[in-house]
C-alpha cells in the first residue's frame, strides 16, 4: 500500500499502486481499478480509497505522427507537456490547454478538460479522433465517433470508470511561433467583464480572466481580462528557431509544506490587491511565451503544498448565461464575507459547443474556478454555501476539482448519471464515485 | 551522431536514457527479450529523433550468443560507439535463499551475462581502437543487507569485474563505465514506498549519458550516493552485522 495523492492533497488515502508499462499488459486481477496518471486532479476523482491504482505514467510512447495532418497517436500516459516539447519545433499544439502541461493525455480525455479557447474549440474530447479501451472482462474497444460512438462518449469525461485508455488518436493544431500575442486590461465590475468578454470572444482565440475575490462592496468584481492569439513567426527568425527549444523550464519548487499555510486572509487581500494594481495588468500589447500564457503555475513545482499540511479545495462551477451575473454577485459576496478569499480565481466564458462527453462539465455559459485553504468545517460549510447557488441557478460543478460535493448535488448537476453507469467497469471505482453514488 | 547498443532496452532507466540519445540523433540497436514491447520503443525513439533503430531479441541466458549480437548490432548500425548494459533483475532474496535454481538465475541474468557482453563488446572496441562499454550495477554492490544480498552479490560481481575491465582496456583507448544508482522509481520498484532519496529514471538518465560521454570510471546517480556509500563502507563488520535493514 502506498499514497497515490491528489493536487489538492486532501483527502488522503492508501492504495495498492500497479504500474503499467506499456500498452500491452493485461489489466491486474485486482479490483476495484482505476487509472491514475500523473495526479492532478484536484480531488478523489483520482483516487480509490483501499483499492488499485493503475499508474500509466510510464505508458507513455509515441506510436505515429503524420506530420501533414497533425494526427498524433500515442500512449495515455503522454503528458500534454511532453507533446508540446516534442512538436512544437515542427509547429505543432495541442488544441486544447487547461491550465497545466503536466497532465495525461488520457486524464485529459477522462475529465474531457477545457482551456481559455473553450468559446473557439470546445473541450479536449472534440479533438481527440478515437482511443483504445480495456474493458476489465479483456474485451478492447476501439472507440471514435463512427465505431462504439456511446462508448467514445461514455468514455470523454468518463472520469477514468469506463476502462483504461491504452492508445490516442489526437488532432493537433498548427501555430507559426511559441508566442501568444494580446493584451491585458482591467475592468471594475462583473458587468465590464461580461461586455470584455463578448467583445473579445470573436477576434480572440484565448480569453481568461482573473478575479479579485478578497474585496468587497464598491470593489467587488474587479479583475483582470485577458485575450490572444498564436503570434504569426516573427520575419525575423527564419526556420526553426522560432520555436527553440527550452529544457530548463521549471526553475522554483516549493521545497516543503509550511506547517500552517501562508494563504490566509491578510496575505490573499494583498496578494489580491498587488495582482490587480500590477502594471503588466493593463497594457496594449503583451506578446506570452506560451507557458506563461497557458501554465503560468507550472514554473512552481508543487505549488500546491503553500497550502499548508491540510491541503485545499477548488471549486470550479459552470453558471448559465441567463442566472450568472446574479449568481456571481452572490458567490463573491459569500466570499468576501467568510473572509477565505482565494487567490487564483478564473472566470471564463465558455462557447456554446455542446460537449461530446455524456458526463462532460463544460457547457454553455460562464465558469468560475476558486481555490480555499483546507479549513475543515469552516471552509467545508462555505462550498456548500456556494453550492446551493450553483444549484439554484442550474449550475454544474466540475468532478476534476471537487472532494466534497454531496450525490444530490452531483445527482442535479448531472442527469445523464444513470446513463453513465451502464458503461462503468464492473471492476473499475474510484473514491468520488462511491460517494456521489452513494444511496 | 553516435552508435549506440542498448541491452535490457525496455528496462526503465535504459529506455530513459535512450531517449536522451534519440534526442541528439543517435543511432541506436534496441535489445530486450519482449518482442512487443521493445517494437513500440523503437517507434517511440524515432519520433523522438533518432537517426535510426535497430531490434533484436536476446535473453540473458544466452551467453554464447553475445558476440553474434554484437556483430548484428555493428552491422546494423554501420559501427559501434557506445554500449549501455542495462537489464537486470531485482531478485526475491527469499527465494533465493531456497531455490538453487533461482540462485543460478539471478546470478545468471545480473551478473555472468553483463560479464559475456562487456567481453564481446571489449573484443570490438579493441580492434576499433575507441568504444564506450557502461554497464548498470548498484549501490546495493557495496555492502551486504541482510534483505537482498543476493542482488548486491551478483552486482558487486559486475562492479569488480569491470574495475578489472576498465584497467585492461584503458591503455588500448576503451572507457569502461561502472553505473551505480540508489533508489529509482521505476516499475520494479513499484511497491516501495519512496522518500527523498528516490530518484526519477529521466534523472538517473541524463548522468549516465554525461558520464558514457566524459568516460567517466564510476557514476553514482544521483551524485548524493558516493558519499552515503563511503560511509556505509566505513561501518566496521562487527558493527554492521548488528544493524537492521
Amino acid at each position: 500500500m502506498a499514497a497515490g495523492t491528489c493536487w489538492g492533497r486532501w483527502p488522503r488515502y492508501e492504495h495498492r499502486i500497479v504500474p503499467l508499462r506499456n500498452r500491452f499488459e493485461p489489466l491486474p486481477d485486482l479490483a476495484p481499478l482505476l487509472p491514475y496518471g500523473n495526479g492532478r486532479s484536484y480531488g478523489d476523482v483520482c483516487l480509490n480509497a483501499g483499492g488499485t491504482l493503475l499508474s500509466t505514467r510510464a505508458m507513455d510512447r509515441l506510436i505515429a505522427f503524420n506530420p501533414t495532418t497533425g494526427v498524433l497517436e500515442c500512449e495515455a500516459g503522454v503528458l500534454l507537456g511532453e507533446i508540446i516539447d516534442l512538436l512544437l519545433p515542427h509547429g505543432w499544439f495541442p488544441a486544447v490547454c487547461p491550465g497545466t502541461a503536466f497532465v495525461t493525455v488520457g486524464g485529459a480525455i477522462a475529465n474531457d478538460v477545457h482551456g481559455k479557447n473553450h468559446h473557439r474549440v470546445g473541450s479536449f474530447g472534440h479533438h481527440v479522433l478515437g482511443f483504445e479501451l480495456l474493458r476489465s472482462n479483456g474485451e478492447v474497444l476501439q472507440c471514435s465517433a463512427d465505431s462504439h460512438s456511446n462508448w467514445f462518449r461514455a468514455t470523454i469525461g468518463g472520469l477514468g470508470l469506463t476502462g483504461l485508455i491504452r492508445k490516442v488518436r489526437l488532432r493537433l493544431r498548427p501555430v507559426e511561433s511559441r508566442w501568444i500575442d494580446g493584451d491585458s486590461r482591467r475592468f471594475a465590475s462583473l458587468a465590464e467583464f461580461f461586455e470584455f468578454t463578448a467583445a473579445s470572444d470573436r477576434d480572440y482565440e484565448y480569453t481568461v480572466a482573473w478575479l479579485d475575490c478578497a474585496s468587497s462592496g464598491r470593489k467587488r468584481g474587479r479583475g483582470v481580462f485577458m485575450r490572444g492569439n498564436h503570434a504569426p513567426a516573427p520575419a525575423s527568425v527564419i526556420g526553426a528557431a522560432r520555436f527553440r527549444p527550452h529544457r530548463r523550464a521549471p526553475t522554483l519548487r516549493v521545497p516543503l509544506t509550511p506547517p500552517i499555510s501562508p494563504v490566509w486572509g491578510a496575505s490573499v487581500r494583498l496578494f489580491n490587491s498587488l495582482y490587480y494594481h500590477r502594471r503588466a495588468a493593463q497594457q496594449t500589447h503583451i506578446s506570452w511565451h506560451y507557458r506563461n500564457f497557458h501554465f503560468p503555475l507550472d514554473g512552481i513545482l508543487e505549488w500546491n503544498r503553500l497550502y499548508g499540511p491540510n491541503g485545499f479545495f477548488q471549486y470550479q462551477c459552470a453558471l448559465p448565461d441567463t442566472h450568472a451575473l446574479a449568481a456571481l454577485t452572490e458567490m463573491l459576496e459569500l466570499i468576501a464575507r467568510s473572509r477565505q478569499g482565494s487567490c487564483l480565481s478564473v472566470l471564463k466564458k465558455f462557447g456554446a459547443m455542446p460537449s461530446l462527453g455524456v458526463m462532460s462539465f463544460a457547457r454553455p455559459g460562464v465558469t468560475l474556478a476558486l481555490d480555499f485553504p483546507n479549513r475543515g468545517l469552516r471552509t467545508l460549510g462555505l462550498l456548500d454555501s456556494l453550492d446551493a447557488i450553483t444549484r439554484e441557478a442550474g449550475g454544474a460543478v466540475y468532478p476534476a476539482k471537487d472532494a466534497r460535493m454531496s450525490a444530490g448535488a452531483f445527482r442535479q448537476y448531472f442527469p445523464a448519471w444513470e446513463e453513465f453507469q451502464r458503461y462503468v467497469d464492473p471492476r473499475f471505482s474510484s473514491s468520488f464515485w462511491r460517494r456521489v453514488t452513494a444511496a | 551522431m553516435k552508435r549506440i547498443l542498448i541491452v535490457g532496452a525496455t528496462s526503465a532507466i535504459a529506455e530513459a536514457a535512450a531517449r536522451e540519445f534519440a534526442a541528439r540523433g543517435d543511432a541506436l540497436f534496441l535489445v530486450a527479450r519482449d518482442g512487443l514491447a521493445v517494437q513500440a520503443i523503437a517507434d517511440d525513439l524515432m519520433l523522438r529523433g533518432a537517426a535510426a533503430i535497430g531490434t533484436a531479441l536476446f535473453t540473458a541466458r544466452d551467453l554464447e550468443g553475445c558476440v553474434a549480437l554484437v556483430d548484428a548490432a555493428v552491422q546494423r548500425l554501420d559501427g559501434l560507439d557506445q554500449a549501455l548494459i542495462a537489464h537486470g533483475s531485482l531478485s526475491a532474496q527469499a527465494a533465493c535463499e531456497t531455490s538453487t535454481a533461482m540462485l543460478h538465475e539471478e546470478f545468471m541474468t545480473n551478473a555472468l551475462s553483463v560479464m559475456a557482453l562487456a567481453l564481446a563488446l571489449a573484443r570490438h572496441f579493441t580492434a576499433q581502437g575507441h568504444g564506450v562499454i557502461a554497464a548498470i550495477s548498484s549501490v546495493a554492490g557495496e555492502r551486504g543487507r541482510q534483505s537482498n544480498y543476493l542482488y548486491g552479490a551478483s552486482k558487486a560481481a559486475v562492479s569488480t569485474f569491470l574495475s578489472g575491465l576498465r584497467q585492461q582496456l584503458y591503455a588500448k583507448g576503451v572507457r569502461v563505465v561502472t553505473i551505480k544508482p540508489g533508489f529509482v522509481d521505476t516499475p520494479m520498484t513499484a511497491a516501495f514506498k519512496k522518500g527523498m532519496l528516490w530518484a526519477t529514471p529521466a534523472r538517473v538518465a541524463r548522468d549516465i549519458v554525461r558520464a558514457m560521454d566524459r568516460g567517466t570510471p564510476v557514476l553514482y546517480t544521483p551524485w548524493f550516493w558516493r558519499p552515503i556509500m563511503a560511509l556505509v563502507r566505513c561501518v566496521p563488520e562487527n558493527l554492521f552485522r548488528r544493524m537492521r535493514g
